[in-house]
């Protein structure tokens, strides 16, 4: 009996730490957000005098020709076709990988094993896009989520396919079900777990990309959200109000998702690694 | 078996990814050996032999980022592993408050490095960031988190820890809580107290979600870019120039091959340092 006041006193302590380390950060965003900019450049918490939400939120949807909203536009065509290719591409692989062990599959799965590790190299892949001539498109960028993405996510869809029993591979093909109706119509549906965690994970992991497309697609005409912000850091160096507006628009996609499909998003980052 | 598995597991179910991966990837990683021994504009080039390479190890602006990559990546490793055990095995306890706590932890691993980055550019500000405001409440004169070439480096570390450590508390979790029950049950009957189930129990049994920390955390640190990018562009002078954010300037600069031999330096350094920590780990994993 004597433990409980001290375990309640330990946990105060944590929800306290956590309010100050984590809490205080994200208020301070939303609040400074809402300011004018000498409210802003003074960097502290206190509230707004006036609460300048359509005004700063307006002012940088308004931006250089709502470039922002061009950005949303492009960052969720590039997130939605990397993840239809991503999934098409590497269930298929996942599959073959899996099923059929011999010298050439090891092979492929020891690159794909590597690509985890391997940092890609910028200036040849930029070469190689220029030979397809992909640069500074949506297409090439989103043949390079797809490439670097690749790796994680067909070693998950490998992972899964052990729990598929094989006879159910050898039911059908005794029913004249073979090849691509095989993978189509039955084992692709049974992936659905897997295709679920590779939806949500690429979909943060490819909206919040920042490196690719500063590499890959650079050009205004071309801004991903993540580059509309690197682009105002240099813009509104006295403007802390409208840069945290940027920063809490560019972060709703994801914390969005994370309320839906929290279970998920946590589960299918810790499915990878204890796993493999 | 044999005949109608080579038709039924097709090889052109590969091809996709292949293509994919293999030109966007594979290719350039290969290539990139050819061209990081060249004075190159994408165009054109000449054959420089080893030059690039002797650049990036005698030039001290070039250097120093190998001892800063490594000192980034210990740092952000070494806090992860710890930070992320203890949080692990605190939420892996009966608290009223767990799902927040979670759930708040977890969070930052959402937001993108860049936002993050901006955000804590303001908090640390010198003078009137909230850090340093907070800590001259207390007495404290905080420093110059990101002008100060001693800490510069860390301040970025600190922050990168602050975004991931959510991410290693998750694998904790899950690595402690596949732990059967029964081990902890026959430490309390033997008279054990929390710190003997912690030290004895959850620790050794926690090795596998533990390796899989450091390993992804020092490859994440080594590969580390766009935070040191977006807080301080490698400044004070070069002080927190990592390996990636070298190759950044040198492309930017239309330094070509260059650029490519910095890559070609990330590719050696991760895998003489990450393969056989792996190798390593995964082996005192199997005696366990």
């Amino acid at each position: 009996m004597k433990r409980k006041p001290l375990k309640a006193a330990i946990e105060i302590f944590a929800v306290l730490i956590t309010v100050v380390v984590f809490l205080v950060p994200f208020a301070y965003v939303i609040l400074t957000s809402m300011k004018n900019p000498s409210e802003a450049s003074q960097m502290d918490l206190s509230l707004p005098a006036k609460w300048l939400f359509v005004e700063n939120y307006g002012a940088v949807l308004r931006a250089q020709n709502g470039m922002v909203l061009r950005a949303f536009f492009n960052s969720t065509l590039i997130t939605a076709l990397s993840i239809l290719a991503l999934i098409v591409v590497c269930a298929m692989s996942g599959y073959v990988l899996e099923r059929r062990s011999n010298k050439i599959t090891n092979l492929v799965t020891f690159l794909v094993l590597a690509g985890l590790m391997i940092p890609p190299s910028v200036v040849t892949t930029i070469w190689a896009l220029k030979g397809m001539g992909l640069y500074k498109t949506i297409p090439g960028i989103v043949l390079i989520e797809v490439a670097l993405s690749f790796p994680f996510s067909a070693i998950l869809y490998k992972n899964f396919m052990v729990s598929i029993p094989r006879e159910l591979d050898e039911a059908a093909l005794i029913d004249g079900c073979s090849g691509w109706r095989l993978f189509s119509k039955i084992i692709f549906p049974l992936l659905q777990p897997v295709t679920a965690t590779v939806i949500v994970l690429s979909a943060v992991g490819i909206f919040n990309d920042f490196t690719n497309p500063l590499y890959f697609l650079p050009g205004a005409k071309n801004a991903t959200v993540q580059l509309t912000l690197y682009n105002f850091m240099s813009m509104y160096v006295t403007n802390w109000n409208l840069l945290f507006a940027d920063v809490v628009l560019i972060s709703i996609p994801p914390l969005v998702l994370f309320v839906f499909f929290n279970r998920q998003i946590v589960a299918g980052m810790t499915a990878g690694s204890v796993k493999s | 078996m044999n005949s109608s598995s080579r038709s039924t597991y097709s090889y052109w179910f590969l091809t996709p990814a292949l293509l994919v991966y293999g030109g966007l990837f594979l290719l350039p990683t290969v290539i990139s050996f050819f061209f990081s021994m060249t004075r190159w504009t994408l165009t054109d080039w000449n054959f420089t032999g080893f030059d690039n390479f002797m650049t990036f190890f005698t030039e001290p602006s070039l250097a120093i980022g190998f001892k800063n990559t490594l000192v980034y990546a210990v740092v952000t490793c070494g806090l992860k592993v710890i930070l992320g055990f203890l949080f692990g095995a605190f939420l892996c306890g009966e608290w009223r408050t767990r799902g927040y706590l979670r759930a708040v932890l977890f969070f930052p691993n959402l937001l993108s490095t860049i936002a993050v980055g901006v955000t804590f550019n303001s908090l640390m500000h010198p003078t009137h960031g909230l850090i340093n405001v907070a800590l001259a409440t207390l007495g404290i004169a905080g420093p110059d988190w990101l002008g100060d070439v001693h800490i510069a480096l860390l301040s970025v570390a600190f922050v990168d820890v602050w975004k991931g450590v959510g991410m290693a508390t998750v694998i904790y979790i899950a690595g402690i809580m596949s732990i059967p029950t029964h081990y902890y049950e026959a430490l309390m009957i033997d008279g054990g107290n929390a710190y003997h189930k912690l030290r004895f129990i959850t620790l050794p049994l926690s090795r596998p979600a533990m390796n899989s920390v450091i390993i992804l955390s020092f490859i994440g640190g080594l590969r580390s870019f766009d935070l040191v990018w977006t807080m301080t562009k490698g400044g004070p002078g070069f002080t927190t120039d990592l390996i990636a954010s070298i190759i950044y300037k040198q492309y930017s600069g239309g330094f070509y091959g260059l650029a490519t031999a910095g890559n070609v330096i990330l590719f050696i350094v991760v895998s003489i340092l990450a393969v056989p920590l792996q190798r390593l780990l995964t082996k005192r994993e199997v005696e366990l």
